[in-house]
């Protein structure tokens, strides 16, 4: 098995409120060095790689599900090989 | 001419959209579970507001895998008339029936009020309003802000898609302005703004009224035509 985690997030091209209004709290904070927040979500996908290539198996699932490419894009890790 | 109202499980304005075919309209209208596979013997396609799937993933994600998907699918491509408000339209965003998608609105609120539309009546769901007429339609969404690429934007804005526009405020951020569109055939609707709440003047707004009038308009003049 095969522990991956797929990075979701905003096209850099779409408004991100959230990012936005959590960079002003984090202004409010004091942190006047943090330019910028983007907000994202990530799924940990357990993966049996014996079945097929693992890289097939993440670019089939985020392509046909877990990101809508009209406004998002994604990235991934392999986690580690349990 | 018989619709059909598509129930997911988290629809909440099925009922809504049943009444105003039924009650106000008399039209023949029936609901049809997400578990059916076939639309045989429908003319038209509602799919209602509301939570379909709890809004997993994305709003409108979950309910493109629903047994009825195909059938709507099929229905769309066959050019019949297939309308979806508020949830309905992030599902046939997401099911690929319409360009673009909804994000979360750029206020990060829920906003449920009324508001201004001005309206493009050359479409078949619009054909009974005045071009460019402005109207008050409800609104009650968090995920309304609508989203496309300056290629699609512009290929909406060409070919007349754009059956609906927020006129006064843009109360989600969406691109444009816009509140709802079709497909490039026209035969397919998609909007934010809730029609089906407002179709009676005894419950204070009646400008959702001649959107349902304009399908059954349709059907009568694809009739003559036959």
């Amino acid at each position: 098995m095969v522990n991956v985690r797929i990075f979701v997030t905003y096209k850099q091209s779409v408004f991100d409120p959230q990012g936005e209004t959590i960079t002003e709290a984090v202004h409010a904070l004091g942190h006047k060095e943090v330019k910028n927040v983007k907000v994202g979500k990530f799924f940990d996908v357990e993966i049996d790689q014996t079945v097929k290539k693992v890289e097939e198996s993440v670019k089939e699932i985020s392509e046909q599900l877990l990101v809508n490419f009209n406004l998002e894009t994604y990235r991934y890790e392999v986690m580690e090989e349990a | 001419m018989k619709f059909a109202v598509i129930v997911f499980p988290g629809s909440n304005c099925d009922i809504d959209l049943y009444e105003a075919l039924h009650t106000v309209c008399h039209a023949d209208v029936q609901y049809v579970s997400h578990k059916e596979k076939t639309l045989a013997g429908f003319d038209a396609v509602m799919i209602p507001g509301g939570f379909s799937y709890g809004d997993y993933l994305r709003c409108g994600a979950i309910a493109r895998f629903a047994n009825i998907m195909p059938a709507i699918i099929e229905f769309a491509n066959a050019g019949k008339p297939v309308f979806g408000t508020c949830n309905g339209f992030q599902i046939l965003t997401e099911a690929g029936l319409l360009p673009g998608a909804l994000k979360q609105n750029n206020s990060l609120k829920f906003v449920c009020k009324t508001v201004a539309l001005e309206v493009n009546n050359k479409t078949m769901f619009t054909a009974k309003y005045q071009d460019h007429e402005i109207i008050n339609l409800p609104i009650a969404h968090a995920d309304g802000s609508y989203y496309a690429d300056e290629e699609v934007l512009n290929e909406l804005e060409e070919n007349n898609q754009i059956a609906f526009r927020y006129a006064k405020e843009n109360p989600n951020g969406s691109l444009h302005n816009i509140a709802g569109i079709t497909n490039e055939r026209g035969n397919v609707l998609g909007m934010m703004p809730h029609p089906e709440r407002a179709v009676e003047a005894l419950l204070g707004n009646e400008d959702g009224l001649r959107l349902f009038k304009s399908i059954l308009l349709g059907s009568q003049v694809t009739g003559e035509m036959r």
